[in-house]
């Protein structure tokens, strides 16, 4: 297999294989490409981890685009990118053409009657353990809690709330700084 | 034009969403449910339950679904999908040679003192958007939604088993 099939396989299988989205598939990513393939150092690999947290975007797409163009520059991002999502958009094609027809049917009805108020619970959990893992305390639960409020209270667009958020932390460190 | 719509609406998802799936959410709410109306509040909400169940990122798996649903066309989900990596692209492949001076630059450092902690306040606004009259339909949906909180948060139960228990429960509770 050339280079172009092995990471399109190797992105493929990725893709295939993690549930659950960014997090839950970067063991495997390094696994694969560190480990196995050896395409990536260890150091480059987190490295490439920090900087697609830091971008925005679907953080499994980020690492495809980082590594494919490790490998082979524009041509390698879209071949690992399009292995990595090629899984998941051919499932989610069937349910949606799928599950649609069987939305009216009554054992349906009732599982996701009580599926709804359980995926809100598996959305609410992370809103502990991320405010752990930033490092909220009680004088910084000002900000999450104002942006929460924001956009479920007056209805803001979260766009906004991101980039109210970007000038006023580049405006607080430049303050702060030149007051240094 | 729908295909267009798609394209901005899930441009706009890929460019601005930060901090990972859960905090993308409230963003694709915004935009899908409230903005453009394509799908329902009870829909979105089982098209994150089916996320959670099925291989790849909800970003991805969103635009997938929502992009049929909103033209009864595989294209629709081409467009959507394409859309929502395309930012990806845009900036990775413009930083990737100068990656080590664009993060070490403090000025992102400032930035992110206060996208860090704001990204919990992004997941906590798609918790609280979904706690609807449409999702929470009886106290039968409270005892489930506390239910499944413990059982996630401190018995550590996966994400997949949860739904699946959730699902049986609802075929024996309504």
């Amino acid at each position: 297999m050339n280079l172009y099939g092995q990471i399109f396989y190797t992105f493929f299988k990725i893709g295939a294989f993690t549930i659950g989205g960014g997090y839950a598939m970067l063991p495997l990513i390094q696994k694969e490409i560190v480990e196995k393939k050896q395409w990536i150092s260890a150091n480059d690999f987190v490295d490439m981890i920090v900087l697609s947290q830091t971008l925005p975007g679907v953080l499994a797409v980020n690492i495809a685009i980082f590594s494919g163009y490790r490998m082979k520059k524009t041509m390698g991002s879209i071949v690992a990118t399009l292995g990595a999502i090629l899984p998941s958009f051919i499932i989610i094609l069937l349910i949606a053409s799928f599950f649609r027809r069987f939305q009216d049917n009554p054992y349906v009805i009732k599982a996701f009657r009580a599926i709804r108020p359980a995926v809100v619970a598996l959305i609410a959990v992370p809103v502990f353990s991320t405010a752990k893992t930033v490092g909220i305390r009680m004088k910084t639960a000002i900000i999450p809690a104002a942006a929460a409020f924001l956009i479920w209270y007056w209805g803001v667009s979260p766009v906004y709330i991101v980039l109210s958020a970007a000038l006023g932390g580049l405006a607080y460190g430049n303050i702060k700084r030149l007051k240094q | 034009m729908i295909y267009w719509q798609l394209f901005v609406t899930y441009f706009k998802i890929g460019l601005f969403g930060f901090g990972g799936g859960y905090a993308m959410l409230s963003l694709i709410q915004h935009e899908v449910v409230e903005s453009r109306q394509w799908v329902s509040n009870t829909e979105f909400t089982d098209i994150v339950a089916i996320s959670q169940m099925t291989p790849g990122p909800i970003g991805i798996n969103s635009a997938t679904y929502i992009g049929y649903v909103a033209t009864h066309n595989v294209w629709g989900s081409v467009v959507a999908t394409v859309a929502v990596c395309l930012p990806s692209f845009i900036l990775v492949l413009s930083i990737a040679r100068v990656y080590r001076k664009f993060y070490s630059n403090p000025q992102l450092g400032y930035a992110f003192q206060v996208l860090r902690p704001v990204t919990v306040g992004l997941i906590a606004a798609a918790a609280l958007l979904l706690m609807n009259k449409e999702n929470f339909t009886d106290y039968k949906s409270l005892i489930i939604f506390g239910s499944s909180f413990a059982l996630t948060k401190y018995a550590k139960i996966h994400p997949i088993l949860m739904i699946v228990l959730a699902g049986i429960s609802g075929l024996l509770l309504y």
